[in-house]
């Protein structure tokens, strides 16, 4: 594993256009990601947290470059993403793969399991013949659990479980660098999310994959990330280490996150101390201004509700935006 | 708590293996053919429409009359069981039943050719507009909305009067005008297959737009498709045989149902079976298919999944 | 947090099976159930997809699909809830059960102001007046946190947010002061941070109105917070049935120990997950034997023939297993 950075992430921000409900106004911005930087390395994998409406899911497409309206830049091997012509960004595609949240919606329902696991080999090694494809594809089935004879049968003839384990299969037949997963557990039930994640450790250790991990469920990010960011509303509130970040959270969102998950413990449950966090989180259309996490922080005082705070060191490998941290 | 490796490792290949082998490969369409064939109006259709096609293009041969000499015998002969010609005559001495066989041939051929073209073209048109976006959707569909505009008789007859008349025009110039709403439609499901996840992963995976285009969006208009183009050909044969009844359509001695339904209207009080025989036909054709059309409608529709 | 419990039953399950006639077959989607709830208990029947936990209470409200049969007994307070007739099943169902879902449009009708869906409640079941009604409804409004209720008061449905209609078919459910309150996964799809404070609110106002609860779920975070007694549904049967935190520290059958060792933790870091193979049970294809058995990596011969009934292990702790897990004494003593 080395230190090498692959994917460099240098104050990315998409925006949407939203259409106004009214013929008169013009069309609403919606900032979706906010100011992102990160650095990658190779081997490493990140997760990224945050509820819903913190753009995390448009953050992982952001960087695969799914979306349209980008700012920042997004070095990757060195080149600037956001500069590639569509031919270049094609290519590029070969090494950058995404698994999605819902894997029988990310399937084509016309095409066979094998065509769809097949498709990334006719686009980036076109001279395979059909033969070495299908070799190809079968022994990618096997590695990730499927059995090869059911390379012929159609996205809907299988389980939840299955369909997620095909879509693994076509992210990494080309044997890409770096996959994108976007909350590719949580549509499936308790007993199958552990073989998944299982199946994504082990492919990671045998193809020396680098992953973004995208998710709400913060137990399963711990479980398979070295390094996480904790978004809100499209901001990156604090950054880090994974254990470091979880065991000592700087910032009260995260603090009030963490403790908001619920721990399949019930004398831990009873007895720890509960962060109650009072209303909605706001919408992305709409910003507070200031810190975004403001409106609702118990620690907000008034230089919190003029200017967002900068992004600060808090120990080593960890670090927050805010006034009020704990270190 | 521990539990035994070994033990699960077993275990997790057995249920691999047990996994799903033991039913036969489904498709979508096998599914949708295997719920068209319960519904019993459709496939009576299909029957009936099965019939009407074979006796078009196959019965010609078994009848001793051809549709076009007159038999000097029988002139304006009722239907008429000793003499062979089992639909009668019409003023022309020409046997009503070789005609009305030959009439149909041309009327499906009609419907066959002008239906293949729009849903080419049609298909083409909607998915690369709908795909694209945009400024050229916006173009291409305004395009759209123009030719919608154009009375559509004035147009054939334009057509006709710059080329002259001429079966194969009257072919394109439906065709011609049939796309339109193809186009639209398809277009319309573009869009929402568009969003649509596997669209996303297919560029993820560094799929060329036009090649997305192609294995990914055309195969999933498959349903909407097929259903709107079974319902077209009844309008198609309809169109035609108007055409051919106020004279733009078929020239003799070729015949089509639209024609002989006009010099069956002509002659209706003396010689009505001249009007009957074609008629039926012509109803035949329409009802079955449109049965068919609403059955393929109900087959594919996701819902009853 | 152990409630202060009269000793009557509330809600009995007796023998309480679910069958459906599908075009394949009769599917029993819940054999056998037997299960008692006390006034003011917490029980959270915990399980994954066909497990049967949420078709069990579907049937005991009578909410069950037209394919649906339910038999054996379901005693409220006594009355056999199955032997209802529908009109009188509906009455109880409005005044003394009450029903929460995962999507509270379940609940709401997306064309009627809350308002008015809130006083439709007391105005049928409790007999209020219309202003009586409005007031009390406001008044519950504000008891399940909702900010500047009477702002709120008259918005639809969609012009709030989910955490927030959540709360508002809770207020609708215990508006009728309900002896049972079923909740079925009430926050799978909102956010862990408006999930916690919507668990909250379960646990506050069930206390304070000594409301009983049956809260439905697949997560046992949200069971070790806030259960005082849990069922764990297997392929339509209960497998295991203890206390909390007995279940956690000494759990005896092994689908409910893989079950919490498959989990992950957001306070700890795991090295080894185990992994539990196969897939959730296919219900038109049991095995023979114990449902699990395909699964279990304890599995032994005489557990691949005779399926195994509920069987008391030690007080209020029953499992259905031929060879569950020894009890620590140890451990318990220290519970």
């Amino acid at each position: 594993m080395s230190d090498r950075s692959l994917l460099r992430v240098e104050n990315l921000t998409t925006q949407f256009e939203i259409p106004s409900k009214s013929f008169f106004k013009p069309p609403m911005q919606l900032t979706a990601v906010n100011n992102v930087s990160f650095d990658l390395s190779e081997g490493r994998t990140l997760g990224i947290v945050g509820e819903s409406g913190c753009g995390k899911s448009t953050l992982g497409r952001s960087i695969l470059r799914l979306l349209k309206s980008q700012k920042g830049r997004i070095l990757w091997q060195g080149r600037n993403l956001l500069d590639l012509s569509d031919e270049e960004m094609r290519a590029a595609r070969r090494d950058m793969q995404i698994i999605f949240q819902d894997p029988i919606a990310s399937l084509d329902p016309r095409m066979t399991v094998g065509d769809i696991i097949a498709e990334p080999l006719t686009v980036f090694e076109p001279k395979l013949s059909k033969g070495e494809r299908q070799a190809r594809v079968r022994e990618i089935m096997s590695s990730v659990g499927l059995v090869p004879e059911m390379i012929n049968r159609y996205p809907h003839e299988f389980s939840g479980g299955q369909a997620q384990r095909i879509g693994i299969a076509r992210a990494v037949v080309t044997r890409p660098k770096l996959i994108i997963c976007d909350e590719p557990v949580s549509a499936l039930d308790v007993s199958i999310q552990g073989q998944v994640i299982t199946l994504l450790r082990k492919l990671r250790k045998e193809f020396g994959l680098t992953l973004i991990f995208i998710s709400h469920d913060l137990s399963v990010v711990r479980l398979i990330s070295d390094d996480v960011l904790v978004l809100y509303l499209g901001k990156v509130v604090e950054a880090g280490d994974c254990a470091t970040v979880f065991d000592r959270p700087a910032h009260p969102y995260t603090q009030a996150l963490f403790s908001a998950a619920p721990v399949p413990d019930p004398k831990l449950a009873r007895n720890r101390q509960r962060i109650r966090l009072q209303g909605d989180p706001p919408s992305p259309l709409n910003p507070p201004p200031g810190c975004v996490f403001s409106p609702r922080c118990w620690k907000a005082t008034e230089i919190c509700r003029k200017e967002m705070p900068p992004t600060e060191q808090v120990r080593p490998r960890q670090s927050a935006a805010c006034y009020h941290m704990d270190r | 708590m521990i539990l035994n490796p070994a033990k699960r490792e077993l275990l997790a290949a057995e249920l691999l293996e047990a996994e799903g082998l033991s039913h036969k490969s489904r498709s979508l369409t096998g599914d949708a053919l295997r719920r068209l064939s319960r519904n019993k109006a459709a496939v009576v259709a299909i029957i009936v429409l099965v019939l009407l096609i074979l006796a078009a293009f196959l019965g010609p041969y078994l009848i001793p009359f051809g549709y076009e000499e007159p038999d000097w015998a029988a002139f304006r002969m009722p239907p008429d069981m000793e003499s062979g010609h089992y639909f009668g005559t019409d003023p022309n001495g020409r046997d009503l039943l070789a005609r009305v066989l030959y009439g149909t041939r041309v009327s499906l051929a009609v419907a066959a050719t002008a239906t293949s073209v729009s849903v080419v073209i049609g298909v083409l048109y909607g998915a690369i507009s709908g795909y694209i976006g945009g400024r050229l959707d916006a173009i291409m569909m305004r395009f759209v909305d123009i030719m919608y505009a154009l009375p559509y008789i004035l147009f054939v007859i334009l057509l006709m009067v710059v080329f002259g008349r001429n079966v194969y025009l009257l072919f394109a110039a439906i065709g011609a005008l049939e796309w339109l709403t193809m186009a639209r439609i398809v277009r319309g499901q573009t869009l929402s297959i568009k969003q649509r996840e596997f669209i996303e992963a297919a560029r993820a995976s560094g799929q060329k737009p036009f090649k997305i285009i192609l294995k990914h969006i055309i195969p999933n208009l498959v349903g909407p498709v097929v259903i709107f183009a079974a319902l077209t050909v009844p309008e198609i044969i309809a169109t035609e045989s108007f055409l051919s009844y106020l004279g733009f359509g078929v020239q003799e001695p070729l015949t089509s149902l639209g024609t002989l339904i006009a010099e069956g209207t002509d002659a209706m009080e003396s010689m009505p079976w001249l009007l009957i025989f074609p008629a039926c036909f012509l109803v035949a054709l329409l009802m079955s298919l449109l049965f068919i059309g609403d059955g393929l409608r109900d087959a594919f529709d996701p819902k009853d999944r | 947090m152990q409630q202060e419990t009269k000793n009557d039953t509330l809600l009995e399950l007796r023998d309480y099976s679910i069958t459906f006639a599908t075009p394949d077959g009769e599917v029993k989607a819940v054999s056998n159930v037997n299960l008692s709830i006390r006034r003011g208990e917490r029980v959270a029947i915990v399980g994954e997809s066909g497990s049967g936990k949420s078709q069990t209470f579907l049937g005991v409200m009578g909410l069950l699909a037209k394919n649906g049969r339910t038999s054996g007994q379901a005693l409220l307070e006594g009355k056999d809830l199955l032997a209802l007739k529908p009109r009188e099943l509906d009455r109880l169902r409005g005044k003394d059960m009450a029903m929460v879902f995962q999507d509270p449009m379940t609940a709401l009708n997306p064309s009627l102001r809350i308002s008015r869906q809130l006083t439709e409640q007391l105005e049928v079941h409790r007999g209020f007046t219309a202003r009586a009604a409005s007031a009390e409804a406001l008044d519950m409004l504000k008891r399940v946190g909702i900010p500047d209720p009477s702002r709120r008061f008259n918005l639809y449905p969609h012009e709030l947010s989910g955490g927030m209609r959540q709360r508002i078919v809770i207020a609708m459910a215990l508006l009728t002061k309900p002896k049972l309150l079923i909740a079925d996964e009430p926050t799978t799809a909102l956010d862990v941070t408006i999930q916690a404070q919507i668990l909250d609110l379960f646990n506050d106002l069930t206390a304070e109105m000594n409301t009983a609860l049956v809260m439905i779920t697949h997560d046992l975070g949200v069971v070790a917070g806030l259960a005082d007694r849990v069922a764990v549904m297997y392929a339509g049967r209960i497998v295991e049935e203890a206390p909390v935190d007995e279940l956690f520290e000494v759990p005896a059958h092994p689908y409910t120990a893989a079950l919490h060792a498959s989990i992950p933790r957001p306070d700890q870091d795991v090295d080894q997950l185990a992994v539990i193979p196969g897939r959730p049970p296919n219900l038109q294809h049991l095995p023979k034997g114990c449902s699990f058995s395909p699964r279990c990596p304890m599995v032994q011969n005489d557990c691949i023939d005779v399926s195994p009934k509920l069987e008391v292990l030690a007080e209020r702790h029953s499992a259905a297993c031929f060879h569950p897990f020894p009890r620590r004494e140890e451990v318990l003593n220290n519970v």
